[in-house]
């Protein structure tokens, strides 16, 4: 094949664009740094290499469930919409049935079957909801924590559908005029309509060294949160020394909260602390 | 060629004006929706896709289907479909046109939607849709634009443009195949969770998606001086009729593989769907309703002598499209979310102003259909007689 000096240099010219064209593309589709991050770090921070959370249930009784998420909820300024619809939640509770669906059978300990179970989001090693934003506006963090970027969301709802745990909730309407003001948390933002949110093991608390709202607020060893890749801490600890259980572990998506049901093999009313 | 849409007779004029009234109550109700949030829809943290996925699943399907005319006339020589391959073509334009539309009302954020192109995210099946969405519409734009373009001037069109059809007869399949993906790929909702998934929706497409084309070429014939003709009619028939039997077979081993199995979480959305679960049932008459159309349409198309004739034909066409809009642009994505994680029911029922969105965004799409059509009809009547060269 012959060419003249001109073909030659079109094609060496479009080639060369086309080839550094490609190169920047890919190197910014790899480019980690895209993700959200603090550009500031607290020598205060307290940091894992995946957070993870026991939830001993022995521990609890309906009241202390219920000062788990109020706290939660208010620290968040998570708003009340008085209607299921609409609702949204970072933290609550369900029954054994729900909670671990197909685990249950009629024979179980009543007390078991009747009994709540706090749940929130698993902050899956493998998270489901990661894998199908389109805008990695939910992605996890280098600590393990499935975060949440409120202003890259387009309110698809793809995670929703993809959470096999319900964690996640959509702000259907404005939920800035269901935040009551004596509850507001003026240190912590509200969302704005149509965005997606759910619990994000209080990241700005652990920011600032402090343990999540909810931990702090749990009777004594009712929540146990640290570092799952660390063997001396309390959380491998408490999974050493007891049985656990996770929801749902058969879908592969590798939660990282843990169960423990009810101590030395049964529920015990706990001692008040 | 777009001067030919300006003109027209008044049922023409009448047609459109109805048409824009619809999508105008449409629009008014999205601004309603735009400042009040999707709370005004009947979706729930339970179930958070519905009504407006649903269309967009199954128009996916009718956008993918204008290969069943563009395939046989340009893999196979099928000359009967030469002078309809632009009614593929334009329809793929309009059901296209409505995805994106319906894709666009049911976000949150609208505002934000280029942000899924300015953050591509290759590990998101939302991202890839909207990629071969998107060539899809171009495509057909340039194909079909081009095509008749040269068809009204009398000459052939010109060679570049093979090409491209080749490219938009293996870019159809992948359409549907990807909008599978985005739920057969997701972990924990058993009702999506099959790998036939792809399969069954390429099945219900091309016997929707050629019925509806039945429809619009007797339309077509009735209204305008250009006939689609007889025989290419009769093979789009036999064309639904084999997809359809091929859907319902599909549908066949879903059941069974869940019933068989008796695997609770495979049942639940099953039943849910035409028994009721736990004393709730809303959607039972309609996917009832789903399967008699289903049936009875199967009972006239499979027998040669009841499809040839063209009016019995076009009400088991009308059947076939009804009953597939109710399985995939309602049952499917419901019985995804019903029962949700917690095994528990919770039910979805549109609301008034998600309904009137719904149909402000199909008549958006049949005033596209309509102004293309219109544009081919003319090109059609105006070279009637003259062979094309495709």
């Amino acid at each position: 094949m012959s060419m003249n000096r001109r073909e030659f240099l079109k094609i060496a010219g479009i080639s060369t664009i086309a080839g550094l064209g490609s190169v920047s593309l890919f190197s910014r589709l790899q480019d980690k740094t895209l993700e959200a991050a603090p550009y500031l770090q607290n020598p205060e921070a307290m940091k894992a290499r995946r957070w993870g959370m026991v939830i001993d249930v022995s521990k609890f009784r309906d009241e202390d469930y219920k000062k788990v998420i109020e706290v939660c909820h208010r620290t968040h300024n998570v708003p009340d919409f008085k209607n299921p619809k609409d609702e949204i939640k970072w933290i609550w509770t369900d029954t054994f049935k729900h909670t671990f669906p197909g685990q249950e059978h009629e024979f179980m300990p009543q007390e078991i079957k009747e009994r709540n179970f706090l749940l929130l989001c698993n902050h899956c090693a493998n998270p489901a909801c990661v894998r199908v934003c389109p805008t990695k506006a939910t992605f996890k963090r280098q600590d393990g924590i499935v975060m949440q970027d409120m202003h890259r969301c387009i309110g698809c709802r793809f995670c929703m559908a993809a959470c096999p745990f319900g964690a996640r909730s959509f702000n259907y309407r404005n939920p800035r005029e269901f935040i009551k003001e004596e509850n507001e948390n003026k240190e912590y933002p509200a969302r704005m309509i149509g965005v997606v949110e759910k619990c994000t093991f209080c990241t700005e608390r652990l920011a600032i060294g402090k343990m999540p709202a909810c931990v702090e607020a749990a009777p004594k060893g009712g929540l146990i949160f640290g570092d799952m890749d660390d063997t001396n801490s309390e959380v491998r600890k408490a999974l050493k020394e007891n049985y656990t259980i996770r929801r749902k572990p058969e879908l592969g998506t590798e939660p990282s909260v843990f169960y423990v049901i009810g101590g030395n093999g049964y529920a015990v009313v706990p001692e008040k602390s | 060629m777009l001067e030919k849409a300006l003109t027209g007779s008044k049922k023409y004029w009448t047609w459109i004006f109805f048409l824009l009234i619809l999508s105008g109550i449409g629009t008014f109700a999205y601004l309603k929706q735009f400042s009040y949030g999707l709370g005004i829809t009947g979706l729930s943290r339970d179930v958070s896709w519905g009504l407006y996925i649903g269309q967009f699943t199954f128009l996916v399907g009718v956008a993918a289907s204008g290969v069943m005319l563009v395939l046989p006339y340009y893999l196979h020589n099928f000359k009967q479909f030469g002078k309809i391959t632009i009614l593929g073509e334009f329809l793929a334009i309009a059901a296209v046109t409505m995805c994106i539309l319906f894709i666009f009302v049911d976000m949150g954020q609208p505002m934000r939607i280029m942000n899924v192109m300015l953050y591509p995210t290759l590990n998101s099946v939302m991202f890839w849709d909207s990629v071969v969405l998107g060539g899809y519409l171009f495509l057909n734009l340039i194909v079909g634009w081009t095509v008749l373009g040269a068809d009204s001037k009398g000459i052939a069109p010109p060679k570049w443009v093979k090409p491209l059809i080749y490219l938009s007869i293996a870019w159809a399949p992948s359409i549907h195949t990807v909008t599978a993906f985005l739920y057969a790929g997701i972990p924990g909702r058993h009702f999506w969770l099959t790998a036939i998934m792809a399969a069954r929706f390429l099945a219900s497409a091309f016997a929707g998606g050629p019925a509806l084309l039945i429809i619009l070429a007797l339309i077509i014939r009735k209204f305008t001086k250009f006939d689609p003709g007889k025989e290419a009619v009769q093979t789009l028939g036999k064309i639904v009729t084999y997809f359809m039997i091929t859907n319902v077979f599909f549908v066949g081993l879903e059941l069974f593989t869940a019933f068989y199995s008796g695997i609770p979480g495979h049942m639940h959305p099953f039943k849910y769907l035409f028994v009721g679960l736990e004393g709730a049932h809303k959607l039972v008459p309609l996917m009832w309703a789903s399967v008699i159309m289903a049936i009875v349409s199967l009972l006239i198309l499979i027998f040669p002598a009841a499809r040839k004739n063209e009016s019995v034909l076009a009400v088991a066409c009308a059947m076939v499209f009804l009953s597939l809009w109710i399985d995939k642009g309602f049952g499917l994505i419901i019985g995804g979310f019903v029962p949700n994680m917690f095994e528990t029911v919770t039910e979805y029922w549109p609301t008034l102003p998600e309904t009137l969105i719904t149909i402000g965004v199909w008549a958006i799409g049949f005033l596209v259909l309509t102004v293309l059509y219109k544009i081919a009809i003319s090109v059609r009547e105006e070279t009637a007689g003259i062979e094309i060269e495709h």
